[in-house]
């Protein structure tokens, strides 16, 4: 396929005796907005961090842009145009929300032609997208959780990346704060960024998600559209709770 | 070459000063004087060293005084092998250290945590190890070092001593600022606030980590070098004493780590109270004196003096209009 971003080709990953990802294959079109979902303990942050360089693949290989990526370190694939966001938000706490963006900006977008950037009118840029520009100066743990999690997708953006990685971006927001969370993914996903979601919130990965695959347990159980998916006896199994 | 104003403003202060610090050699002529503000001058370049990598990147080094006894004794070395003369052994002194802090940070610095530390702790006690037993710089006994005579300009060597050690403050607090200022320090806060996050921001951690760990090794062993023609010996008790160590790291704590000025405040003041209680009570009180001042920093104003003064401008009320009559 040769539209294919990102491949992920019969990838493993062992903690221990522990088989948490066994010989997973999948590939991710340019564009595509993708879902990952799967009980607790499946494997999808597993996976996600071998893509994103947080860990190193046991086997098989990681290729975005027809590229091996598999041994090299996070910050390169970052620079490479993959980011993502964290399930429990991260963020510089001892910095202003402006001055987290900066960072991705300064290490990966404007790297090596520092004097002529201008990156706090780009940061804020993002932070008006994002609906933060209000918070610009503030101190980031003074964030509420909504806040955070938006922080935590501008500052992936502010990377420029042409894969995010949404890591439950909206667990624990209220029904409006979801649709907010997904708005912004939504029109990320228009300027041309494909993205992954792992979600546990159903109607919004199902609304979201072109395409859907179901982990369970290291393994894929299940790939397809999301009717397909939802439809799938073995997702309804381990996952649906049918 | 543009030069920013906050700069243009730090260069024209470290001249002042360094022109006030020549001055001093002229008109005073007591020599005790130049030998208690060298120890304070000491003490910023060693706490100013240890906040590079301890308070902007959050990795403790509690082996400072190894970083300041490998500057000493290649000083030594190179005086004693070659008559090398002072600049040469600071220079051979910094990069040595500097090597030692590359060093045990590839060592250590691949893991996140308090590795590092743990790594700095025991090079200390092997470095004193292998000085001890090596005849060539004095062993346990040490060795007695001749100071040359006067240089030009100068009075006498200590003079001399005490003034290099002002320049070498100047550059190791240049350094820590423009490390803070610059998007090097930007990477280095975000590795201390979440270093995960960090390497996903495009942060090259390891050499980011690597980098602050040999410029700090290099100030602190910049800061060991002049040490022993300072003093006319040099002996492994004093040089790795743990007293360094702590000091180094309790300077920054009770001044703020947050900004290049906390250390050298940290520093002036421990540094000047140190002396003062020397002198006056005695010189065991000294070490008392930083353990109970770190304990009470720590327990009631953890961001340190800088911590402090920023409470107390927010807490200011706002000026009082006049009510009408």
């Amino acid at each position: 396929m040769s539209d294919a971003l990102l491949r992920v080709d019969g990838v493993s990953k062992h903690f221990g005796g522990f088989t948490a990802l066994s010989q997973v294959s999948v590939q991710i079109r340019r564009g595509e907005r993708f879902g990952l979902i799967g009980p607790n303990g499946s494997g999808k942050t597993t996976l996600i961090n071998c893509v994103s360089g947080a860990f190193f693949n046991d086997g098989g290989a990681i290729v975005f842009e027809g590229r091996d990526i598999s041994r090299l370190p996070a910050y390169q694939r970052t620079r490479l145009g993959i980011a993502r966001s964290f399930q429990i938000p991260r963020p510089f706490s001892s910095m202003s929300v402006l001055e987290n963006l900066i960072v991705p900006l300064e290490y990966v977008v404007h790297r090596g032609s520092l004097h002529t950037a201008d990156t706090r009118g780009e940061a804020m840029e993002i932070l008006r997208g994002m609906g933060l520009a209000d918070k610009a100066l503030t101190q980031s743990n003074q964030l509420s959780q909504v806040e955070l999690r938006k922080l935590e997708l501008a500052r992936a953006m502010a990377a420029r990346p042409r894969l995010l990685i949404s890591d439950e971006a909206m667990a624990g927001l209220s029904g409006a704060e979801v649709d907010e969370v997904l708005d912004i993914l939504f029109k990320l996903n228009e300027s041309g960024i494909t993205i992954i979601m792992i979600e546990h919130i159903m109607h919004a990965v199902m609304r979201f998600s072109q395409r859907v695959m179901c982990l369970d347990a290291g393994r894929i159980i299940c790939e397809g559209t999301p009717a397909e998916t939802v439809a799938n006896a073995d997702v309804q199994r381990a996952y649906l709770g049918h | 070459m543009k030069v920013e104003p906050g700069t243009k403003r730090f260069l024209i202060g470290a001249i002042v000063f360094l022109a006030l610090v020549y001055a001093m050699t002229r008109a005073v002529s007591n020599e005790y004087v130049f030998f208690a503000l060298y120890v304070v001058l000491q003490f910023i370049v060693l706490a100013t060293a240890w906040n590079i990598l301890g308070g902007y990147a959050g990795y403790v080094n509690f082996g400072s005084g190894a970083f300041f006894a490998v500057g000493a004794y290649t000083g030594v070395a190179l005086f004693k092998w070659v008559d090398a003369p002072v600049l040469v052994q600071v220079v051979a002194g910094a990069t040595m250290s500097g090597l030692l802090g590359l060093a045990v940070g590839a060592l250590s610095l691949r893991l996140r945590g308090i590795f590092f530390s743990i790594a700095t702790v025991a090079i200390a006690i092997i470095l004193e190890t292998v000085v001890v037993n090596t005849p060539y710089l004095g062993g346990a006994k040490g060795l007695p070092i001749l100071r040359p005579g006067a240089p030009p300009l100068f009075h006498s060597y200590l003079e001399f001593v005490f003034f290099l050690m002002a320049v070498i403050a100047v550059v190791a607090v240049f350094c820590a600022r423009y490390v803070e200022t610059s998007w090097i320090g930007r990477g280095l806060r975000a590795i201390r606030d979440n270093e995960g996050a960090a390497e996903c921001s495009g942060v090259p951690t390891l050499k980011l980590k690597l980098f602050a760990a040999t410029l700090s090794g290099a100030l602190m062993g910049a800061a060991g070098a002049p040490f022993a023609l300072y003093l006319s010996f040099i002996e492994p008790t004093s040089v790795f004493n743990l007293n360094y160590a702590v000091s180094a790291l309790a300077m920054p704590i009770i001044g703020g780590m947050s900004h290049w000025i906390g250390p050298v405040i940290g520093a002036v003041l421990l540094g000047t109270v140190q002396q003062l209680v020397t002198v006056t009570i005695s010189s065991e009180l000294n070490v008392l004196v930083v353990g109970v001042l770190l304990v009470v920093f720590v327990v009631a104003a953890p961001d340190g003096i800088l911590g402090l003064v920023a409470k107390l401008r927010r807490r200011r009320p706002p000026v009082r209009q006049e009510a009408p009559a």
